[in-house]
């Protein structure tokens, strides 16, 4: 019943927002000329904004003339080929923000060290990142697509190396004081103390990664020209937006749906490693 | 003396830690199994001593600009010269001469003004094939705007792509006098034509193998029926006298001179010649090579394209590939007079003996193409 209930909700509030879209488009072309007013952010007509039905209707349409494959299936074999981008890059990205954390905890000299040099890494602009490891990876034995997982691994590792260094030092001094009162090592301290305390840390980072890692493998596609991914999709469809952009549309939509299926994989894996934590606090 | 794990321990960690593991070995499992696809084509021909493994790096993505190098791999051309050709897409931050320079592919294709852009700023590429013979661009308006030469930019609002593709129009303004900003408004325009429709700009840039077609597949809102080349006004860049070469075969001038990639080369040119007059007398198989390549181009836009970017190539008088030294100085001209270059570039900054060569090793393929002609290109409704 509360998944029902849950499925619902998020049925009406996206039928919100689709009547929310059409209604704007509505009072737009009623109170002006085809685009609609032109003080309006947005204009109002069918190639700027084509109706949410056109956008549907895209996605059961032949993805080319001639070819049985719907828009829709083209787009899932586009979204498994990103999928897989991605999740080597969240893998590579978990691992090394994992391995930053502890060193950082092991040595006092290299969290001071590393610290801003992990806050700079995320300031760099992605696309300008992306050409010189597709160019690394060329000259060298990495494909394309691996060094597409490697630009989306630059995005995950960021929040699993500050989240997970914060779980790493969140148990309390008394839990740290006991472990040692057993002349427990580092190493018997981290795997039976600062990791299981560092899950409520880890979770929330893992969540945020996946979703940075399809945001990476899609911008990375996109800059390196990979064929087979949504990156592709998107911007060969933005090249042609004025000759159908509910296609456009269809593929942003697959896209986000992508994103929101790994947020669940990852809601799925944290509420599996935290069952029974609230047992264990008390 | 070695102590036990603490018995006091709240909970094992184990199983969430294990969890994790197989999650992340699942995903990196799930990944590798993905990188198949790199079917390289089995062997050579059977006169091969031995395959060359060359890679070739496009400006964009596959479309009919490219066929000529799509067909010379599906059809085997450059199997038959002993080359394992990979095609490399281009992307949005992708530099083709600067990949070439990186080692990161063995030739690229670029447009004459922006590889010698790169030249000037010490990136050592070579032009050995001059593919297109003329410029692409146009400037598009409606045929009520009136604008059907550069003298009646006068006052107008001109789009543009900026981004080094204004300088023929700049240079097209000055032959009738009128200066950007000063005589008409230059307003950068995205890579489609909705501005144009929408009437935001009085004339838009187009390529006539794409963003052109793009409006001729595009409803007209006051008949109901796809826009006609009757309702624009297009201003051809060639017959201005403005035009600047565009798609070259670019190699690595550090490696040239080396005798195997020499032979290379022109290996490389003959078979992509061999690709281009095969979509010439082939044009329906040429699309659907395009189409192959190109999941989710429209079948009537490659139609178009292919047909338009043969006008581009076709004919070549001095052969396929072959520099015409007129059309080279006119480019240069207006790069140093538009500031796109400082100087003229050195001498070596093309040279026609490879394709000369190329041309040789063809034999009696016919490499001028005087015979050919437009054929007539029916377009559907968003390109399909």
């Amino acid at each position: 019943m509360r998944r029902l209930s849950r499925l619902l909700a998020i049925a009406a509030v996206g039928l919100a927002l689709a009547a929310v879209w059409e209604g704007y488009k509505l009072i737009g072309q009623s109170i002006g000329p085809e685009g609609g007013p032109s003080w309006l952010p947005v204009a109002t007509d069918d190639l700027t904004m084509p109706h949410t039905w056109d956008i549907l209707a895209a996605f059961v349409e032949p993805v080319q003339r001639g070819r049985s494959e719907t828009l829709a299936v083209f787009l899932l074999r586009s979204a498994w080929f990103t999928l897989r981008e991605a999740a080597l890059g969240f893998a590579i990205g978990a691992i090394v923000g994992l391995g930053l954390a502890l060193i950082m905890l092991r040595s006092r000299f290299l969290d001071r060290g590393l610290v801003p040099w992990i806050n700079i890494s995320q300031t760099v602009p992605l696309i300008a990142l992306a050409p010189i490891v597709v160019t690394w990876g060329r000259t060298t034995f990495l494909s394309d697509t691996q060094a597409v997982s490697l630009i989306a691994a630059y995005l995950t590792f960021f929040p699993v190396a500050v989240n997970g260094l914060a779980g790493l030092k969140s148990p309390d001094p008394a839990s740290v004081e006991l472990m040692r009162s057993y002349a427990a090592s580092w190493w018997q301290t981290v795997i039976k103390l600062r990791l299981p305390a560092a899950r409520a840390y880890l979770f929330p980072a893992f969540k945020l990664a996946a979703t940075l890692s399809v945001v990476g493998a899609i911008v990375g596609e996109i800059s390196a020209g990979v064929r087979g991914g949504l990156g592709r999709v998107i911007l060969d469809f933005a090249g042609r937006y004025t000759t159908g952009p509910e296609k456009l549309y269809a593929a942003v939509v697959a896209a986000g749906l992508l994103g929101l299926f790994v947020f669940w994989l990852a809601n799925l894996a944290e509420r599996r490693a935290m069952r029974g934590r609230a047992v264990e606090l008390s | 003396m070695r102590t036990n794990t603490a018995t006091a321990e709240p909970r094992s960690g184990g199983r969430w830690w294990r969890l994790l593991a197989a999650t992340l070995a699942l995903a990196l499992v799930a990944a590798a199994c993905g990188d198949d696809d790199d079917s390289s084509a089995a062997g050579g021909g059977g006169d091969c001593d031995g395959v060359d493994e060359v890679s070739l790096q496009l400006q964009w993505f596959a479309q009919a600009q490219f066929a000529g190098y799509y067909a010379a791999v599906d059809e085997g051309f450059y199997e038959a010269y002993c080359l394992d050709v990979t095609i490399l897409e281009g992307g949005v931050d992708i530099v083709p001469q600067q990949q070439l320079a990186s080692g990161a592919a063995d030739y690229a294709i670029s447009w004459v003004p922006r590889a010698l852009v790169s030249r000037a700023e010490g990136v050592d590429v070579v032009n050995v094939a001059q593919i297109f013979q003329r410029s692409g661009t146009l400037q598009v308006s409606f045929a009520d705007a009136g604008i059907s030469s550069p003298a009646d930019f006068a006052g107008r609002k001109i789009g543009s792509w900026g981004f080094g593709n204004e300088f023929e129009l700049l240079a097209g303004g000055r032959t009738a006098g009128l200066e950007p900003e000063a005589d008409y408004e230059v307003v950068q325009q995205n890579f489609d034509m909705q501005a144009l429709i929408a009437g935001e700009i009085d004339a838009a840039q187009a390529m006539i193998y794409n963003e052109y077609a793009q409006v001729l597949e595009t409803i007209n809102p006051e008949t109901g029926e796809l826009f006609q080349p009757e309702d624009l006004t297009v201003i051809d860049w060639n017959d201005v006298g403005t035009a600047m070469l565009q798609d070259a075969i670019w190699a690595d001038g550090t490696k040239l001179g080396d005798e195997a990639y020499d032979d290379q080369t022109t290996r490389f040119i003959a078979a992509s010649i061999e690709g281009w007059a095969w979509c010439r007398d082939n044009a329906d198989g040429c699309v659907d090579v395009v189409l192959a390549n190109g999941p989710t181009l429209g079948q009537s836009h490659q139609e178009w394209q292919l047909n338009e970017i043969n006008a581009l190539i076709w004919p070549s008088p001095g052969g396929a590939g072959v520099m015409d030294q007129g059309l080279w100085d006119q480019t240069i001209d207006i790069a140093t007079s538009e500031g796109v270059l400082a100087e003229a570039p050195d001498a070596d900054a093309f040279t026609t003996s490879y394709a000369e060569a190329a041309i040789e090793l063809v034999g009696d393929l016919d490499v001028v193409g005087d015979g050919w002609s437009r054929v007539e290109v029916e377009l559907r409704e968003n390109g399909d």
